[in-house]
């Protein structure tokens, strides 16, 4: 394939210029016959329940029958409704602990596996192994290893003398609790967080042991800033999970104990599938959609200041 | 001790301490599943069972039909992963073997949608498939994955961007159309790249618990995941059952994982880094 084909991209817009000659139009509609599954999909799951929803979220639509025309009725209501703010306060709590954890638990982790012994493979296999597991089976085994009498948690505490700990009973404990069980998958986020220490050049440390540099030094100026790059995707998924999160804690707690883990997708959930409320629910996924590509670009603008690019081997 | 050798012991203790943390829920379940019934309110619990009870994974598979639902939930991985496969395959190949006005513009758009939550488009795609009648049918879970995946077609996309292009032109000076090359050159050469594919959406598909949670209720139909979920609400108090139960789900991933390890090393770690 030719390589030269790229017009002045400042040109006008999304094709460049308007006028393609016969080999260029060939192209165009083979590579759109290429990617047409994706287009359809795009299309179809995509594009058009956002704007669906949109609209079922100006509607008082049950899941049967035909929607009313409300207005504005459902936003108004969301803003006004206590539970609304509980699950966003639940959600954004269990992201504001769950991220930093995640984070330096998969670090300590790469730290370790990134040093050269001889047995490693099997860490890393014990390590990784349970982050593919499935989560909903992880979360029936957490139900009874957080078991405040018989689990294996509170028998080893107690050990320690802890007093017992109610983990998934107790509201101030449940969230922490569900963060403890996303830590099942910190052996994957481990692998990606090692894979870019090993790009690290190995040139870079020699310099600085050249320049007498501490071990500490070498980290906060060599190691940690080239790695801003894959903390920055793990935060990304972190904040995509955190804000979905709801599987284990419709496993685990079912949203009690006293809403605790009522989390934002669980709210939105039961409105639509429970209570049939999918015009307000609708809503809330209107609000969820704004919020996510908000944090988006916020995150996209913030990691500007401190993502490094540069030495990237 | 010279100072590299001090911090491979220290990482030695750091590994072997977490180790026994991440193995910790599979020695509960395991020690759990294999206890009698009384043996569970036993204070304070044993750590290895006094009477080793295997009868616990039989009784479990007579309390929900697990072979059943392990049938269904190899259909809809092995045709949703055909799906993935393929048509993740024939979009990256749009988006990398072909050289076409806007296509960078709308590859950027592909990835911007990953940011885009599931929930958000959750309850209209509901009502699409209620609408096809599809509610209580596995199309819900396999058609999806026929129209791609961004994130896998971005994966793809940086394997075959790899490809030297000089193949594909000798290929073209040869007389082979587009799909030609594609299915006769390209494919051969991307299986690495499209096992990687294979085992993540086989992964995902299996482990999918929203999807059949929204989409079957006719319990003939469910999968593992919601078959193991009834099995809770019908079975409460039996941990033991349940343990026995969820290391019967378990086990299936812990054995795949073996035989395609190294698949699943890269997989997790080729997209990540730009």
């Amino acid at each position: 394939m030719r390589q030269t084909a790229t017009p002045n991209p400042t040109k006008s817009g999304f094709l460049g210029r308007m006028s393609m000659t016969r080999g260029e139009k060939h192209n165009f509609w083979l590579g759109l016959l290429f990617v047409s599954p994706w287009i359809i999909g795009f299309l179809v799951f995509l594009a058009y329940p956002i704007v669906s929803s949109a609209y079922l979220s100006l509607t008082d639509f049950t899941g049967f029958g035909t929607p009313n025309f409300v207005g504005l009725e459902n936003y108004q209501r969301m803003f006004q409704d206590e539970i609304f703010y509980k699950a966003l306060q639940n959600t954004l709590y269990y992201t504001v602990l769950a991220i930093p954890i995640g984070v330096v638990v998969a670090l300590i982790l790469a730290f370790a596996m990134n040093q050269a012994l001889p047995e490693i493979g099997l860490y890393r296999t014990i390590l990784y192994l349970p982050s593919i597991l499935p989560a909903f089976a992880v979360s029936f085994i957490f139900i009874w290893l957080l078991n405040p009498k018989f689990g294996l948690v509170n028998l080893f505490l107690g050990m320690f003398g802890v007093p017992t700990i109610d983990w998934f009973g107790d509201p101030e404990w449940s969230k922490f609790a569900i963060v403890l069980l996303a830590q099942v998958g910190a052996g994957g986020n481990a692998l990606i967080f090692l894979a870019g220490l090993r790009g690290i050049p190995k040139t870079l440390y020699e310099a600085a042991d050249i320049d007498g540099a501490t071990p500490w030094h070498k980290f906060r100026f060599i190691t940690l800033p080239l790695l801003t790059p894959v903390i920055l995707y793990n935060i990304i998924t972190g904040l995509s999970g955190g804000l979905q999160v709801f599987e284990s804690a419709y496993i685990t707690t079912g949203c009690g104990p006293a809403d605790s883990t009522l989390f934002y997708v669980f709210y939105l959930y039961n409105n639509a599938f429970r209570y049939g409320q999918m015009g307000y629910a609708s809503a809330l996924s209107w609000f969820l959609f704004i919020v996510s590509v908000l944090l988006a670009v916020l995150l996209f603008w913030w990691s500007k200041r401190w993502v490094n690019y540069e030495v990237v081997s | 001790m010279t100072r590299t050798k001090k911090s491979m012991w220290l990482a030695r203790i750091v590994l072997v301490v977490a180790c026994l943390l991440f193995l910790s829920p599979f020695y509960w379940m395991i020690n759990t599943a294999l206890k009698e019934a009384p043996e569970l309110s036993v204070f304070p619990p044993t750590l290895v069972p006094k009477i080793w009870k295997w009868e616990n994974f039989t009784e479990a598979m007579g309390y929900f039909p697990f072979w059943r639902y392990l049938g269904n939930t190899v259909l809809i991985t092995v045709l949703s992963t055909i799906g993935s496969v393929a048509s993740n395959f024939v979009i990256a190949y749009g988006f990398s073997r072909i050289h076409w006005k806007g296509r960078d513009a709308l590859f950027g758009i592909m990835l911007a949608t990953m940011f885009i939550p599931f929930p958000v488009t959750m309850i209209p795609t509901f009502i699409i498939f209620a609408k096809l009648g599809w509610i209580n049918t596995y199309l819900p879970m396999i058609v999806p994955s026929f129209f791609g995946a961004a994130f896998s077609v971005f994966l793809l996309r940086q394997f075959l961007m790899q490809i030297p292009f000089e193949i594909s032109e000798a290929a073209r000076v040869d007389g082979a159309s587009e799909f030609q090359t594609m299915w006769r050159i390209i494919l051969p050469l991307s299986k690495p790249a499209l096992s990687v594919v294979a085992i993540f959406s086989a992964l995902g598909t299996w482990n999918n618990f929203l999807g059949p949670l929204l989409y079957l209720q006719d319990e003939k139909l469910y999968t593992l995941s919601i078959g193991l979920t009834a099995f809770r609400s019908q079975h409460d108090v039996d941990m033991n059952l349940l343990m026995a139960a969820s290391t019967l789900v378990v086990l299936p991933v812990v054995v795949v994982f073996f035989m395609f390890q190294k698949a699943f090393v890269e997989g997790m770690t080729l997209g990540s880094i730009k």
